[in-house]
């Protein structure tokens, strides 16, 4: 009787300990939609900022983002598929592989703003690409590239081994094996990968912090040496700067729901091409 | 033929750039960073109470930044641990396929939320919310950063954990099932000790990622750089005064030094928690007879 109770209430405790969890997830997605709905409108979308950010819209920080985020893929996708061909297909175990793996995943665990004290110190500073486009994107991707190999690497290692065998065996040599059979396998896999990153790449802060972002452009970047504005930067300055809190805070809201939105369409999109992948495979 | 060697080669070369990375931001932390201990000296630095890197002369001591970052996290741990490692059995034990396949995807989502996302709605809801709930006179403190934080990390432990769970191998339960426990025994007495490692790996994951999370303590913590003596007052850990104060610091200057400083001791501590976590999880598969 005794256990019985004991397990009756241990289980109510496993129930209980997800509902603050989902409470939470429910009230910030309530809140920011709520917000945020009202005033994002197309020329919210459309038009630059006016009169101090407490009126018009916040294309050029759209614009910055989408940029930033396209920089950080171009450049962090061929090194880090690279990186996961080299440790999948060409030498899977060893001592090297080891050092790099241990590296990866160290990477992954580096606080964000200390790639933002990276990319100051190197691409800023001592490369001399100034606070910009460029130097943003090369350290949002080098945030990103452990999760991009991760996921390459997932991607690789669930092409089943009977397919490069039946193409090595076609007499297909190595590398037409893995550009032919392996990539193409593995690309849903790989998509789901950079689709992650791109909402990371996104919706971070702290690493363009000093590197790419600033307050307000006159207008829209026209060179990647230029600064930019980006949706996240622009959040945090709407809250922190100005003399006009509460149309601030309204502006602040719109950004942020502009980046849920992006973010959630991602994971979907991520969580949608998983679970089509694993039924193919017929897992 | 050549071209296959060629191929091998460059992918070689290329797969080297996570460890070059990785080198490169040790070697500019200690570059950076280290001329502010000629300044001041290595223990004034580490363990000065104060904290003014704009008075003349500026002082800079880290400990009450120290102690910020140590008693967030720790507050962190407090409501992520529970609450993740709960939901991680949970999703394991009781919750049916259909349940699970609501579940996990919904704790995806909350990991992708933007940390500033995250900053934002804890400085406009749950601050002034707090504030009138527990009669404090300012929402933005110790408490909500590490209530925000804890709900940061919990889908990192989740997952982990829950990664781990599903890694004990069935004949252990069955095994403890039919020598007449229950499930709830089987579930304390069993499956959490044979994940036990891998539960471990997760909460210091978790705890890696709350004491790395910059925008989110730099907008509800509240920024008073004072050591904390409650955890209803505003404090400033680590990563905020890098990412409030380096907009303002001129570049080579002490203060400068002294924020790289401050990113060399957080990587550090970061660097030592995944080491850690990678030794603990190791062990964890060997335990169980997976592959290493």
């Amino acid at each position: 009787m005794k256990n019985k109770l004991t397990q009756y209430f241990g289980f109510l405790l496993l129930w209980i300990s997800i509902i603050p969890t989902l409470f939470f997830l429910g009230t910030i997605i309530y809140f920011i939609c709520i917000k945020g709905i009202s005033i994002i409108s197309w020329e919210f979308l459309t038009e630059a900022p006016r009169r101090g950010m407490t009126e018009g819209g916040v294309a050029p920080a759209i614009v910055g983002t989408l940029y930033l985020t396209m920089g950080a893929i171009l450049f962090s996708l061929p090194l880090g598929l690279a990186c996961a061909i080299y440790l999948c297909e060409y030498s899977p175990k060893g001592y090297v592989v080891n050092i790099i793996r241990m590296s990866i995943n160290n990477l992954a665990g580096v606080p964000s703003v200390v790639f933002g004290l990276f990319g100051l110190a190197v691409f800023v500073k001592f490369l001399g690409f100034g606070v910009s486009i460029l130097s943003g994107s090369l350290t949002l991707g080098i945030m990103v590239l452990p999760q991009i190999i991760s996921a390459s690497q997932e991607a690789l290692i669930a092409v089943p081994q009977s397919y490069r065998e039946a193409s090595l065996a076609l007499g297909a040599n190595h590398w037409q094996t893995i550009k032919k059979i392996v990539l193409p396998s593995a690309l849903p896999g790989i998509l789901t990968g950079v689709i992650l990153s791109i909402g990371r790449a996104a919706g971070e802060t702290a690493p363009i912090l000093f590197t790419a972002a600033t307050f307000y452009t006159r207008g829209y970047p026209d060179s990647i040496f230029s600064e930019v504005m980006a949706l996240p930067y622009h959040i945090y300055a709407l809250m922190t700067e100005g003399t006009h809190p509460e149309k601030q805070t309204a502006i602040a809201y719109g950004c942020a729901l502009i980046l849920m939105l992006v973010v959630l369409l991602m994971s979907a999109l991520a969580i949608f091409l998983r679970q089509r992948q694993r039924s193919f495979y017929g897992k | 033929m050549l071209r296959e060697k060629l191929y091998k080669i460059i992918f070689g070369i290329l797969a080297f750039s996570s460890l070059l990375f990785l080198v490169g931001i040790t070697i500019i932390l200690f570059t950076e960073g280290l001329p502010i201990f000629h300044e001041t000296g290595i223990g004034t630095f580490i363990f000065g109470k104060s904290w003014y890197p704009t008075y003349d002369p500026p002082e800079f001591g880290i400990l009450p930044l120290v102690a910020a970052s140590f008693w967030v996290t720790l507050g962190a741990l407090l409501v992520g641990v529970p609450l993740g490692v709960g939901s991680a059995l949970f999703i394991n034990e009781l919750a049916g396929p259909k349940i699970k396949a609501i579940l996990k995807p919904l704790i995806e989502i909350l990991a992708a939320i933007p940390s500033i996302v995250f900053g934002f709605f804890g400085m406009v809801i749950v601050a002034p919310f707090l504030q009138k709930l527990l009669g404090i006179p300012t929402g933005l403190c110790a408490f909500t950063g590490s209530l925000i934080l804890g709900i940061m990390a919990l889908p990192t432990i989740c997952s982990i954990a829950e990664d781990a769970l599903s890694f004990v191998p069935k004949s252990f339960r069955e095994a403890s099932l039919a020598l007449g426990a229950n499930r709830w025994q089987t579930l304390t007495k069993v499956v959490i000790p044979a994940a036990g490692s891998g539960i471990s790996t997760a909460i210091i994951l978790g705890m890696s990622r709350a004491v790395g999370e910059t925008m989110t303590v730099l907008m509800v913590t509240g920024g008073a750089a004072v050591i904390p003596h409650s955890f209803f007052v505003p404090v400033r850990p680590m990563t905020a005064t890098i990412a409030a104060e380096m907009g303002e610091a001129v570049m080579g200057g002490a203060h400068y030094h002294a924020l790289f400083a401050i990113g060399l001791i957080l990587f550090l501590i970061t660097f030592v928690f995944n080491v850690l976590a990678e030794m603990v999880s190791r062990r964890f598969r060997i335990k169980l007879g997976l592959s290493g």
